[in-house]
């Protein structure tokens, strides 16, 4: 009865409920999205990269190196000597090295210039290996091995041919129409940044990048021409034994043939989370203090609605509620519409996240779940409520008080 | 807590109201009040008409018998029971079972149906009653009210109406007091004699004990029994309160 009573009193003042109601919707949104995208984000990017012990690159800062060789995002500024990977691939330390080679692209999906290694030795998650969904690893020059989400943006299949552009944008003033490549496979999805690229061989990407003469007679004849880059952008080295990661950092930053920076993923992701540490808790606070703002809001609505309600806490009293009752109500109203704010703000949430998914996907490389149900949106959501009851206090113990002096005549 | 209904099953009783000297203090135009009653009693079943200028202090009287207030000295027993040294919980329960109240106006909490109304002093007092909705069905046919006044919401419906609602609120717990304040001040002269018709047929009916308070004494015709509040009780400006 008192659950009923509280929804109609609700729905008697329903313009000042629907006003809160939304400034609630907007905050706690506001909260759960920074809180999911942070985790999210985080997860996103841990799972990128799995079992890479070192990656290898031109010197220009561990984020920058991890950003654009990792999780394709920014560019490279220089290259390394292909001789420095075929070093490093020669080193008894290492186990397996995977050359990366960056710079082109295909309708808005980067390309990537690698050899068979890739699917190999490559893992993301918890140490999941790449597989096929469809057909296999390229094995000629001008073949492809695409992402799921360039599949199915793109509706490819086995045996289509693609043009790759020059360059990582979206638009191309150089597309490499005389060489096309076909597809060889196609990937499982992954939630990584791997669904959004196109695997070439490096042999593949350097023939595109020859003089046309060159090209043609490639074209003509692809094993009249030896086609081995002279550079490449990164490597990712797996280690044989895990003790050696430092000694070979040390030897790879002070690699005499070549300017070269090794990183370690794991130390380079941490430098990533100190420095988005304070953002994020910036965003917190902002996004609390809003939500604060927005519970106070609630319960001036409430506060105000008091004096109106003096005539209905006289009928309740003589019916016999008591000015606990009548505190009870008061609490339930403001936890009611609460907790209906929290509940449509996860829905509402978990709406936008599936329909921007793909584009903050392929505009920023997060791969954000739109599913919000979690252990820490339960957290939260518990946090809001109880922030709610201890703000709804106040309108509580005007009613309580309004009750407690409540009289026949009124 | 005790059962209240249990307390007061025993019908033995002769008097639904015993107030002996009942003194009380409160405030009034700022500034402090006292109302004395040295005794008075209603028997089990009857009707009083409660007259009195204004400042009088009939509210007053009826907030102590409602147990919103309590008095400073004296003790009010209800149904037998100790009513005024009970705790406010208790008072409230009890209030809940045995005593029904119609206000001058406001009666009903107006975003709720009728039925939503009545259903609320059922559900305070824990009724007993199997199905309310039809209860209070037969209780609007015999206020004239039609079966349809039971789903509207009560701020659609006439002063006249709800002050007809309010007796089938406050006698849905078949209480065996019912205290009235000044209902027919807002209804012309036939809807006034209309109500005051079917609030004493009902109260006959249901063998309830009735305080009734107003000023106007056309009203006096109504009832048996009739009591002046100057005559009933005192006021004064006393010292100690």
């Amino acid at each position: 009865m008192l659950m009923s009573l509280a929804w109609s009193s609700l729905g008697s003042r329903r313009k000042s409920v629907l006003l809160t109601f939304l400034s609630l919707l907007i905050s706690i949104s506001v909260l759960l999205s920074v809180e999911h995208i942070r985790q999210q984000a985080k997860e996103s990017f841990n799972r990128t990269i799995s079992g890479v012990d070192i990656i290898v690159g031109a010197p220009s800062g561990q984020l920058n190196l991890l950003l654009y060789s990792v999780f394709r995002m920014g560019s490279p500024t220089n290259t390394i000597d292909f001789a420095s990977y075929q070093a490093l691939n020669n080193s008894t330390q290492v186990k397996w090295a995977i050359p990366m080679s960056l710079g082109d692209s295909h309708r808005g999906f980067r390309v990537m210039g690698t050899n068979e290694n890739y699917f190999t030795h490559f893992n993301y998650g918890n140490q999941q290996a790449l597989r096929f969904k469809q057909g296999k690893a390229f094995t000629g020059m001008f073949e492809a091995v695409i992402g799921a989400d360039v599949a199915k943006k793109l509706n490819y299949a086995v045996g289509d041919n693609i043009v790759l552009a020059h360059g990582i944008g979206a638009t191309s003033f150089k597309q490499h129409h005389e060489s096309p490549f076909v597809i060889s496979g196609i990937l499982e999805p992954t939630g990584t940044p791997v669904d959004k690229t196109v695997h070439v061989s490096l042999a593949g990407i350097e023939a595109i990048h020859l003089p046309p003469s060159q090209l043609q007679q490639i074209l003509a004849d692809p094993a009249s021409v030896s086609v081995e880059p002279k550079s490449i952008t990164a490597v990712m080295l797996g280690l044989e034994s895990k003790l050696a990661i430092f000694q070979l950092q040390r030897q790879i930053n002070n690699y005499k043939q070549d300017r070269l920076l090794g990183i370690l993923p794991g130390v380079a992701l941490t430098e990533l989370w100190q420095i988005m540490g304070t953002i994020e808790n910036l965003l917190r606070v902002i996004s609390a203090l809003v939500l604060i703002s927005s519970l106070f809001g609630l319960s001036t609505m409430l506060l105000a609605s008091m004096n109106q309600r003096k005539a209905e806490i006289a009928v309740l009293r003589i019916v016999g509620a008591g000015p606990g009752t009548i505190f009870s109500l008061v609490l339930l109203e403001a936890l009611i519409l609460v907790i209906l704010t929290t509940v449509v703000a996860i829905g509402f949430v978990s709406a936008v996240l599936y329909l921007i998914s793909d584009w903050l996907a392929s505009q920023y490389g997060l791969f954000l779940s739109a599913n919000l149900m979690s252990m820490n949106t339960i957290i939260i959501a518990g946090i809001i409520i109880g922030a709610a009851g201890i703000t709804a206090l106040i309108p509580s113990l005007e009613a309580y008080r309004s009750a407690l002096h409540s009289r026949l005549s009124h | 807590m005790s059962d209240t209904k249990t307390l007061t099953d025993n019908h033995s009783n002769p008097f639904t109201v015993r107030v002996t000297q009942v003194r009380h203090c409160y405030d009034k135009a700022d500034k402090k009040t006292g109302l004395y009653i040295p005794e008075w009693t209603l028997k089990s079943g009857q009707n009083v008409f409660l007259h009195g200028e204004s400042g009088s202090g009939k509210t007053t009287f009826l907030n102590l018998l409602a147990g919103v207030l309590t008095p400073n000295q004296g003790a009010i027993e209800l149904l037998g029971q100790p009513f005024s040294v009970k705790s406010a919980r208790w008072r409230d329960k009890f209030r809940a079972h045995h005593i029904g109240v119609v206000f001058q106006q406001f009666n009903l909490i107006p975003y709720l149906s009728v039925l939503k109304n009545i259903q609320l002093a059922a559900h305070f007092a824990k009724s007993p009653i199997a199905n309310v909705e039809e209860k209070a069905q037969k209780m609007l046919l015999q206020l004239k009210l039609p079966a349809s006044t039971l789903h509207k919401a009560a701020r659609h419906l006439s002063v006249g109406q709800q002050q007809r609602v309010a007796i089938a609120r406050a006698l849905i717990n078949d209480p065996e007091l019912l205290l009235v304040d000044e209902p027919t001040s807002a209804l012309d002269a036939s809807a006034r004699n209309a109500f005051m018709e079917v609030l004493t047929e009902l109260c006959q009916a249901n063998h309830t004990s009735m305080i009734f308070v107003s000023h106007d004494m056309y009203l006096q015709r109504f009832f048996e029994t009739s009591a002046d509040m100057s005559a009933l009780g005192q006021t004064w400006e006393p010292e100690q309160c």
